[in-house]
C-alpha cells in the first residue's frame, strides 16, 4: 500500500506502543471471534447449587454465582462488547462525517443551525442522554443499544470534520476541482472526506474505547446488555454481591475492559502521532 | 470575428463594514479564439477574482453585480443555472492556479485524478479513459507518462505538478484556459518551459488563454493583447506591441520602470511608491492618483474613463483626455 494514508498506518505501526496496542487488539478480536466456537456455552452445565467456584482445571477462571464458567463468559462477552463498540462507532463516524462535511461545505445558516445543535448536544452528559433513551425499552435489545450509543456519539466527530472541511475547502485543490466542473457531492466524497480520513480514524479509535466504557457502565447499572447475554459490565454487576467472597468473578471482566481500552487508546495515540508528529 | 469571451463592466461586491465594497469594479476585456490576453497588475488589483468570476466561483460572501456581463460564445454565464454552469467549468473553460503543490489532491495518485477528470467530461470504458490520461500527460510534456500515473503529487517536482495541473485543465478540451499566475511559484527555468508549453498548446489546439501575471517580462513577445489592471479596474488596454512601444497610462509606465530590461541602459529600477489600496477604501477620483507622479488636482475628484489614445490602445487617465472644448 502506498499513499499518505498508508504512510500514517505505517507510522503508527512503527511506534512500539502502537504496535503493542494493535497486537493486543488483534488477539482480543481473534478470541472474541474464534473463542465461542471452541469453548462450551457458559450456561451449558449449570450446577446452580454449586455456587461460585474458585479457579480450577475445569474452570480456569472459576465460575460465577450461577456457576457459569467465567472464562467462557468473558470471551463471549468480548464478542458482545466489541460488537456493540464497532457498530456504534461505525454509525457515529458515518453520521459525524456526513453531517460535519455537509455543514462545513454548505456553510451559511444550515451550518450555524447544525453547529449550535451540536454545541448544545455536547453540553449534555452523554450517559444521562443514554439513560433517558434506554428507558424507552423495558429490556433493551442489544442491537438497539448499539444504535442508541452510536447515535449519541457523532457530535465530537461532526465538529472535528467540519473544522477539517473548513480548512480543506480553502485549499487550492478543492477550487481546482470546482474549476474542473466537479459536483458538490463529488467534491465532498472525493476531496474533502478522504483528506479528513486521518483525524476521523483517530476519532473512531478513541471512540471505540469510549463506547466500551459507556456500555460497561450502562450494563453495570442494569440498563445496558440484558441478561443472560454476557457483557463485561453486566458480569461485574452480577459479581457485585460476591465481590469479596469470589473476587475472580469481577476480576476477569474488569481486566478485560482495562486491557481492551488501554490497547485501543495506544493505537489511537499512535495514529494521532503518525498523523501529526508535532503532537507527540 | 466575435470574441470567444466578452467581459463587460464586471463588478464584484463583497459586504463590508460600511456598505458593499467592490474589489473588481467595472472590468472590461475580451479574448478571441486562439489569442493570448495578459491581465497584468500588482497583487490586489482584482485579476484573480475576475477569473474566478468568469467560472462563477467567486468566494462567498462575494456576489457578481447583476449589471456585469460575461458572454462566452454568446451565452451569458451569470444567467446559467448551477448545473449548466458546472458543465461550462472544465469543459468550455479550464483554469490553472498559482501553486501546483496545493492544487492537486494529496491523497490520490495523479492517474486517478486525471482519469476521474476525463471520465467526468467524457464517460467511456476504463481502458479508453486511461489511454486518454496517458495521452494528456504526454501532451503536456511529462516524461514516461504511463509510468507516472501511479505517482502521488508529493512525489513530483513543482514543474511536473504544474504540467499535471495543465493536463487536468485540458481534460475537458476547453476553448479557453484561465492561467492564474501559473509560474509564480516555479524556478525561472521551469517558468520558461511552462510558458512555452502554454504557447504550444495554444497553437496546436487553437485554445484562447487568459494569462494573469504581475510580471510584464512574461508578457513580452507572447501576449496578443494586454489589459493592465489597477485597484479593480482596467486602466490600459492595448495590443502587446503597442503597449510595449508606447505605454500610455502613468501606472503602466511605472510598471515598466520597475522591471529590469536588457535592451536599454537603466540606471536604477524605480519601483512605484506605496501599495495598491484595499477595496474597502478605493481613493476618490482616479484610483491611482495617490501614487501617481504626474497627478493633477482634478485627479483627486474626477474618475477617468477608458478612451482611445491610439490605434488598438485605450487608457483611463485625465492627462490623456483631449483638451476640453470651450471653457
Amino acid at each position: 500500500m502506498r499513499g499518505p494514508l498508508a504512510e500514517v498506518l505505517r507510522g503508527a505501526w512503527r511506534s512500539p506502543s502502537g504496535r503493542w496496542g494493535l497486537v493486543t487488539l488483534l488477539v482480543i478480536a481473534a478470541l472474541a471471534l474464534a473463542g465461542p466456537l471452541v469453548l462450551n456455552d457458559p450456561a451449558a452445565m449449570p450446577d446452580v447449587m454449586a455456587g461460585a467456584e474458585s479457579p480450577s482445571l475445569a474452570h480456569p477462571l472459576g465460575t460465577d454465582a450461577l456457576s457459569r464458567d467465567v472464562l467462557s463468559r468473558t470471551i463471549h462477552g468480548a464478542r458482545v462488547s466489541l460488537g456493540i463498540a464497532m457498530l456504534a462507532v461505525c454509525l457515529a463516524m458515518l453520521l459525524g462525517t456526513t453531517i460535519g462535511a455537509a455543514s462545513g461545505y454548505r456553510g451559511g445558516w444550515i451550518d450555524t443551525v447544525i453547529m449550535r445543535t451540536v454545541d448544545a448536544g455536547l453540553a449534555i452528559p452523554r450517559l444521562l442522554v443514554l439513560l433517558l433513551l434506554v428507558l424507552v425499552w423495558e429490556r433493551i435489545p442489544t442491537m438497539a443499544l448499539a444504535v442508541v450509543i452510536g447515535s449519541t456519539g457523532w457530535l465530537g466527530t461532526c465538529r472535528m470534520v467540519r473544522g477539517e472541511v473548513l480548512r480543506l475547502r480553502q485549499m487550492e485543490f478543492v477550487r481546482a476541482a470546482q474549476a474542473l466542473g466537479a459536483s458538490s457531492g463529488r467534491i465532498i466524497l472525493r476531496h474533502l472526506i478522504p483528506n479528513a480520513a486521518g483525524p476521523v480514524a483517530v476519532s473512531a479509535t478513541l471512540g471505540v474505547a469510549d463506547v466500551i466504557l459507556l456500555e460497561a457502565g450502562l450494563s453495570f447499572l442494569g440498563m445496558g446488555v440484558q441478561p443472560p447475554t454476557p457483557s463485561w459490565g453486566g458480569m461485574i454487576l452480577d459479581a457485585r454481591p460476591v465481590l469479596l467472597s469470589a473476587p475472580w468473578t469481577s476480576l476477569a471482566p474488569g481486566l478485560a475492559i482495562l486491557v481492551t481500552v488501554l490497547a485501543v487508546n495506544l493505537v489511537g495515540d499512535a495514529l494521532q502521532r503518525a498523523l501529526d508528529p508535532r503532537s507527540a | 470575428m466575435t470574441p470567444l469571451l466578452e467581459v463587460t463592466g464586471l463588478r464584484i461586491a463583497f459586504p463590508g463594514q460600511h456598505g458593499p465594497m467592490y474589489p473588481v469594479d467595472g472590468v472590461t476585456f475580451s479574448v478571441r479564439r486562439g489569442e493570448l490576453l495578459a491581465l497584468v497588475g500588482e497583487s490586489g488589483s482584482g485579476k484573480s477574482l475576475s477569473c474566478l468570476a468568469i467560472l462563477g466561483l467567486v468566494p462567498t460572501p462575494g456576489r457578481i453585480d447583476p449589471t456585469s456581463r460575461i458572454l462566452l460564445g454568446g451565452t451569458s454565464l451569470p444567467d446559467l443555472n448551477r448545473e449548466a454552469m458546472r458543465r461550462v467549468r472544465g469543459r468550455r473553460i479550464g483554469m490553472i492556479f498559482q501553486d501546483p503543490t496545493t492544487s492537486l489532491n494529496p491523497v490520490f495518485t495523479i492517474g486517478r485524478q486525471l482519469e476521474e477528470a476525463v471520465a467526468n467530461h467524457f464517460p467511456g470504458p476504463r481502458a479508453a479513459i486511461r489511454a486518454r490520461a496517458v495521452e494528456l500527460l504526454g501532451e503536456v510534456g511529462v516524461p514516461e507518462p504511463a509510468g507516472r500515473l501511479a505517482s502521488y503529487p508529493h512525489e513530483l517536482s513543482g514543474g511536473l505538478r504544474q504540467r499535471v495541473m495543465i493536463a487536468l485543465a485540458l481534460s475537458g478540451e476547453p476553448d479557453l484556459l484561465l492561467a492564474d499566475e501559473p509560474t509564480s511559484s516555479l524556478d525561472v527555468t521551469v517558468q520558461a518551459q511552462i510558458l512555452a508549453l502554454l504557447d504550444r498548446l495554444r497553437a496546436s489546439r487553437g485554445m484562447a488563454v487568459v494569462l494573469v501575471t504581475h510580471d510584464l517580462g512574461l508578457v513580452a513577445g507572447r501576449a496578443d493583447h494586454v489589459a493592465v489592471m489597477y485597484a479593480g479596474q482596467v486602466v490600459e488596454r492595448a495590443t502587446a506591441v503597442r503597449l510595449f512601444a508606447a505605454p500610455a497610462h502613468p501606472y503602466t509606465r511605472g510598471l515598466f520602470r520597475s522591471v529590469p530590461r536588457l535592451d536599454a541602459p537603466v540606471d536604477r529600477l524605480a519601483p512605484i511608491p506605496g501599495v495598491v489600496p484595499t477595496a474597502a477604501r478605493w481613493p476618490a477620483g482616479c484610483r491611482f492618483h495617490p501614487r501617481c507622479p504626474e497627478a493633477l488636482t482634478q485627479c483627486q475628484s474626477e474618475s477617468p474613463a477608458l478612451r482611445h489614445v491610439g490605434p488598438d490602445q485605450s487608457a483611463a487617465c485625465l492627462l490623456l483626455d483631449p483638451p476640453q472644448a470651450g471653457g
